[in-house]
């Protein structure tokens, strides 16, 4: 525990509670979503029970892997790195250990209300008001508690890092409030301020943003620490991150109507997202670049580094699901990818394979130093993690984008007297094989995700959280 | 079509689209060509948390070029296609007018198959074998979802095969229930009939019809109360056809069988539909399906 009177210390308290959290959920969201894949394969698995049933369980899916395992890791990283690069303790550090148990309040409610089937019907929106607006008063303590630290740094220059936190903070909370805006009828009742095309138009718009700034700018910002850190190399272009990150920063907010392509929204706006959503292809591209040419003249080391091979195959995967994605908002392509499988791998392609990847690795480097050690209790048990997600991402990805592109083609596909070639049945039993594929896959990177919480347990109960001292400024030009 | 509701914001939309886009490409070329002399070599000079150091090597060529050339796409996709506000782009196009274009070349397409049995009467049609190979995808593809693929029908789904018809089997009618669709509508009776007692003896007349199990006091006290019924079902419960009221005397049960699922009926009433396919076939194609249906329950006839 960190020394309260003692300014010479970071404050690590609540990040050492946040990075246990942040494995904690990954096991059970993970968990979740490899039964709800069981139960797309195998029906049967709902048991007739409202709350055990697919519809009921997605969304608690979706809420615990991105917002429980992924919101406790960003907020973990993001204490631990605006600390270290400002060279500065955090800043209300009352409000930080708030944030934490606000948290984690949060999450507990939607465990229990996602399942008893209160829900204001938007995907990744669903929490009902009362829960909506705790979120909200935490967001703004955390807020304060970064932007405060920053405001107290002790280096001239923000670091990149903080740029996409900073940017991940407040367009979360601007997502968010207008997003849920939504009239109470009761408690855990409630109508959306919009409707028709543009509760649609809103609630994409939320949506893709929610990918772009805390899947992605808030991972980017986790990954300009870590990488560097971990391969111990300078980062490789000042330049291109700033160049990059006003791109992304612009062109993301206009992408979500590609969701909408083909539907009642009107054309002019379909057309701005897909042609602002071809032009983010560069700005995400070059936090890839800015990754790997990173990590360029450390390649040996990943022979024997699993975590540094953790952040390789998270930009990789990076890199591969943000060229997937624009190409997914042509519209012509998006005709067939639509309502399809193809969706779903583009989306875990992002989420197991950068978003859960990095995390993984960040998290990895960041135990240990927590609790005063040198490295994790096991590297073997690190190299069997890595192994078993990588494989586990390919499966569940290749299934998915083969179940997707057949569907896809099975249901544009016209007989010469007009009829369509296959009934809609027909699709669904050729994609139940690749539901299968998909379920292994899930259940290796689960098993990955378990090998890793005892992996945290047991260097916990080997170490000891010593509080770290705040080195000298280094004087530079 | 309005999709503005003043003429302010079809000038912000391009403003800040294209004025967008136009920022990207200034951070670009203003960032790669800065060069800042107190940067020995490629340093930048930062050096972050001890040991992260930050590099500023110029950003790679083909990178830069990706970017300006997806902004060149852009800006030229926003000419020719909607995207600016109110302008229609220089091809003029609209989802609705692609969706018009290919519905159009897609009906000129087969309509030379379906002229061939057009003119044919639908019990002839019925005996083509390619004729009835189109009707059978025609209703795979449109029939089958409530109907079942066997077309056997299930709860409030009638059953093609048989020869219980609500709204008349002839092809003729097959082919307005097709185009058109069917509501059917049975009003609440429980109160023109008269209490719970009164239901059930009614219900017990109504199973003793068709000869099911029923309680023979009952079903004799429930006689007089039919005649509520009878304007749509008929006196001797046969049904009527032009209302689609059903038959009541053949041991078919669209909506559930036994006294619980009729004394629902007379309490509730029912309504059910179906819903019009003109709008989505042709009627080239309704006279194929039409045959193809006829055919289930008339294919002794057929063959």
């Amino acid at each position: 525990m960190s020394n309260n009177n003692v300014e010479t210390f970071y404050d690590d308290y609540v990040i050492r509670k946040f990075t246990v959290m942040a494995v904690v959920w990954g096991v059970v969201g993970m968990l979740v979503g490899v039964l709800i894949a069981a139960q797309l394969a195998f029906p049967a698995l709902n048991f007739d029970l409202a709350w055990f049933s697919f519809g009921r369980l997605r969304p608690l899916h979706t809420n615990a892997v991105i917002f429980a395992f992924g919101g406790s890791a960003l907020f973990a990283t993001s204490y631990y790195v605006v600390q270290r690069t400002s060279q500065v303790r955090l800043a209300f550090p009352l409000l930080a250990r708030y944030t934490f148990w606000g948290y984690q309040a949060v999450i507990l409610a939607a465990a229990i209300s996602l399942p008893l089937g209160y829900t204001q019907g938007k995907e990744y929106a669903e929490l009902e008001w009362p829960i909506d607006l705790l979120l909200l008063v935490v967001w703004v303590m955390y807020a304060f508690v970064f932007f405060g630290t920053i405001a107290n740094r002790k280096i001239k220059h923000i670091y990149v890092a903080n740029w996409f936190y900073g940017a991940f903070i407040i367009v979360v909370a601007l997502l968010h409030i207008v997003n849920s805006a939504a009239i109470p009828s009761e408690w855990f009742r409630s109508y959306s301020a919009y409707s028709g095309v543009q509760d649609a138009m809103i609630q994409w718009w939320y949506g893709h943003n929610a990918v772009g700034f805390f899947l992605t700018a808030a991972f980017l910002g986790m990954m300009y620490y870590f990488v560097p850190k971990q391969a111990q190399r300078p980062v490789y272009s000042y330049r291109l991150s700033i160049v990059h990150f006003w791109g992304l920063i612009f062109t993301y907010m206009w992408a979500g109507s590609h969701h909408l392509h083909y539907t009642a929204l009107p054309d002019w706006t379909q057309s701005v997202g897909m042609v602002l959503s071809l032009i983010l292809l560069a700005p995400s591209w070059g936090g890839m670049i800015n990754g790997m040419m990173t990590m360029s003249g450390a390649w040996h080391k990943l022979r024997d580094d699993p975590i540094l091979r953790f952040m390789i195959v998270s930009l990789s995967f990076y890199g591969m699901s943000t060229f997937e994605g624009p190409m997914m908002a042509i519209k012509t392509v998006n005709a067939l990818s639509h309502y399809t499988d193809w969706t779903v791998g583009h989306v875990h392609s992002g989420a197991l394979g950068w978003v859960g990847f990095i995390s993984m690795g960040s998290l990895y480097f960041l135990t240990p130093r927590l609790w005063g050690l040198k490295q994790m209790y096991s590297t073997k048990a690190i190299e069997l993690h890595f192994w078993l997600a990588t494989i586990g991402v390919v499966l569940y990805i290749t299934a998915m984008w083969i179940s997707g592109v057949t569907a896809g083609l099975m249901w544009r596909a016209i007989n010469e007297d007009g009829t369509l070639t296959y009934t809609f049945v027909e699709s669904v039993k050729a994609m139940h094989p690749f539901y299968v594929i998909r379920m292994i896959g899930g259940l290796m990177y689960v098993s990955g995700m378990i090998i890793m919480l005892w992996n945290v347990i047991k260097t916990v109960q080997m170490g000891q959280a010593t509080p770290a001292k705040i080195p000298a400024v280094v004087a530079h030009a | 079509m309005s999709d503005f509701t003043s003429s302010f914001w079809p000038i912000f939309i391009s403003a800040i689209v294209i004025g967008g886009i136009i920022f990207c490409l200034v951070v670009l070329f203003v960032t790669s060509k800065s060069h800042d002399p107190r940067h020995t070599g490629q340093s930048t000079g930062h050096v972050y948390d001890e040991d992260i150091v930050e590099m500023n090597n110029p950003m790679p060529r083909w990178w830069m070029w990706m970017f300006i050339i997806t902004c060149i796409f852009g800006v030229a996709y926003l000419f020719l296609y909607p995207g600016l506000g109110t302008y229609k782009g220089a091809f003029g196009w609209t989802q609705v007018n692609q969706y018009e274009k290919e519905i159009k070349e897609s009906n000129d397409r087969i309509a030379p198959i379906y002229a061939a049995f057009t003119a044919m009467k639908a019990e002839d049609v019925a005996q083509d074998a390619k004729a009835m190979a189109i009707g059978e995808r025609l209703f795979m593809n449109n029939c089958s979802q409530c109907h079942g693929s066997d077309a056997h029908g299930s709860r409030g789904f009638p059953n093609l095969t048989d020869n219980d018809w609500l709204y008349g089997g002839a092809p003729e009618a097959i082919v307005e229930s097709i185009t058109n669709g069917r509501h059917g509508m049975m009003p609440p009776m429980a109160a023109a009939v008269g209490g719970p007692d009164d239901v059930k003896d009614v219900a017990q007349y109504v199973l003793s019809l068709s000869n099911s199990e029923h309680d023979v006091n009952r079903a004799a006290l429930g006689k007089d109360k039919f005649t509520s019924c009878a304007a749509c079902h008929g006196a001797d419960g046969k049904g009527n056809q032009a209302i689609g009221a059903p038959n009541l005397t053949d041991d078919i049960w669209l909506h559930g069988a036994g006294e619980a699922a009729i004394i629902d009926r007379i309490n509730n009433g029912k309504s059910n539909q179906m819903p019009a396919q003109g709008t989505r076939l042709t009627p080239e194609q309704i006279h194929v399906l039409a045959a193809y249906v006829w055919r289930f329950s008339n294919s002794t006839a057929a063959q």
